[in-house]
């Protein structure tokens, strides 16, 4: 019986031998490859007083000497405070830690690689980011095939309207005439990007080349998060973000980075009110990461990309479960 | 009125969907990435059997479904109503037709048979997998008729016909599988 599909005891890991063996390579050829390139590797803490603002994600807390502190989200504010000072590309492999995030294709505590390369804008390191997948995959007999697609013309293609115009009732009116599922609590009166996060789910990654990898570009101004904002192929500005995905699965997000201190604070500040209206608890905004963006953050970007997914693809895993040593439930 | 939060979502978590009773037996994230999470849950609707499947957008509050299991014996009909008893506390229930089900066809008095209540009043009566029942009327077998596999039917004290070997005979206690309505051997 192959290892994988072997039923295991609780005490016993998740993952096979074979693939806990793959997963060591890969890190090894993931370091060979920053190595040759001169990508220095650091660490940053994974426990930090400070949580993230962002409205979709929530932060594990725990308590040092009665006071709160956070597992991190990503070691993203960090990374960006280290590269004010140094001013050259840096990467790091750590864990990161998101509450309520459980699934086929989730387990609260994950592995990320995030890297930040100064003067690349977005489409150089989307090269570079298939630079390393290439190289990971270089072992294995299949060549990795990568296709790219502007998040309007992905929009455009399957449902026939321009994602950077569209509002929230005009997709749910879409969703009627075309038959697609609306979600108890989805209506025409939330905020468009909601709409769009799930036609996407839908509708768009649905018609992604199914074993092959795609990078969705030039994400909706409103869904900036920490990237720049700039003219894309429309008359609108954009936000300079990429996602990579494999299939439907998500492996990647990365930003040309946003480097306007006032504006980064002020973007904080919205997230907390939208945390606000929706019922969750308001952040801290991290004074560091601020400070550090008044320094002057070098022009750069930077992705960070989900590693136990990764090695789904590469072992052909259906779930987080079958790459992890011990997931969630065994832990 | 009590409700759960998408994020409390389990397996066996008993929810109000259309107006039914429903226990969730598949809950999954679906998340784009970066943005709104959205949970996609399989449930089974513990009136009818019958498995849904819904989306939620993450945070959203869903009624929550007063349900409750017992062991219960099952005690007599009085045409209209089958009486079951818990037997620590010697409460009785009255359960109605649409409640009690199939589970008609296998119950005779003193069962002990698995009792879904919602808000208080039995929903559904599970009666035990395997029971053991006399033969009310059947034909006797052919002599010398040994065909592997060869069935007539019989009809149980409960009133309910199976399919049974041909070496049974009335007065015959057997044993049946609820579950699939089928002989399982002679008592």
């Amino acid at each position: 019986m192959p290892a994988d599909s072997a039923i295991t005891q609780a005490w016993q890991s998740n993952a096979s031998r074979e693939t806990l063996l793959k997963r060591a390579l890969m890190m090894k050829q993931i370091r060979a490859f920053f190595d040759v390139r001169d990508v220095v590797e650091v660490e940053t803490p994974l426990l930090s007083r400070y949580s993230t603002t962002d409205p979709h994600l929530d932060s594990l807390g725990t308590r040092f000497r009665e006071q709160d502190c956070y597992l991190n989200t990503s070691p993203e504010y960090a990374m960006k405070r280290l590269l004010a000072r140094w001013q050259q590309p840096i990467y790091q492999i750590c864990k990161a830690f998101r509450d309520d995030e459980l699934g086929p294709n989730h387990n609260p505590e994950f592995t990320m690689l995030e890297w930040y390369r100064p003067g690349y804008d977005m489409m150089q390191l989307i090269d570079e980011v298939a630079g390393l997948v290439r190289s990971v995959f270089g072992q294995s007999e299949v060549d990795p095939v990568f296709e790219s697609v502007s998040y309007q013309q992905a929009f455009e293609d399957v449902t026939g309207f321009d994602p950077h115009q569209v509002t929230a009732v005009q997709c749910f009116k879409y969703s009627v005439d075309n038959r697609v599922e609306i979600p108890q609590g989805l209506t025409a009166d939330d905020d468009v990007d909601d709409w769009l996060d799930w036609l996407l789910t839908q509708r768009v990654l649905p018609a992604f080349k199914t074993d092959g990898f795609t990078f969705l570009y030039d994400y909706p101004a409103t869904q900036c998060a920490l990237a720049k904002l700039g003219p894309g192929s429309g008359q609108v500005n954009v936000a300079k973000r990429f996602e990579l995905f494999y299939g439907e699965l998500e492996l990647a997000n990365g930003f040309h980075e946003l480097t306007d201190a006032d504006e980064q604070l002020s973007r904080f500040q919205q997230e907390n009110a939208q945390r606000l209206r929706a019922g969750k608890e308001v952040s801290r905004i991290d004074e560091n990461f601020i400070a550090a963006l008044r320094s002057g953050l070098p022009d750069c970007s930077g992705v960070a990309m989900g590693l136990d997914r990764f090695l789904m693809v590469l072992t052909g895993a259906t779930s987080i479960d079958q790459v992890l040593s011990f997931a969630w439930q065994r832990s | 009125m009590a409700t759960y939060s998408t994020n409390q979502f389990k397996n066996g978590l008993k929810i109000i969907l259309d107006g039914d009773p429903c226990s969730i037996t598949e809950n999954n994230m679906v998340k784009p990435g970066k943005g709104q999470a959205f949970n996609k849950i399989k449930a089974k609707n513990l009136r009818t059997g019958r498995v849904l499947e819904r989306t939620f957008k993450s945070t959203e509050s869903v009624e929550a479904a007063d349900v409750d299991e017992m062991n219960v014996e099952y005690l007599y009909s009085d045409g209209e109503s089958w009486h079951f008893m818990e037997p620590t506390s010697f409460e009785q229930y009255a359960a109605d037709e649409v409640a009690v089900g199939d589970a008609i066809k296998w119950i005779k008095g003193q069962e002990v048979c698995v009792m879904t209540l919602w808000d208080g009043a039995p929903l559904t009566i599970t009666p035990p997998n395997f029971v053991e029942l006399a033969v009310a009327q059947t034909d006797p077998g052919l002599k010398g008729d040994t065909a592997q596999g060869a069935t007539k039917p019989a009809t149980l004290e409960t009133g309910t016909e199976v399919k049974v070997p041909l070496f049974v005979n009335e007065g015959d206690i057997l044993k049946i599988d609820t579950r699939t309505g089928d002989y399982v051997s002679r008592a």
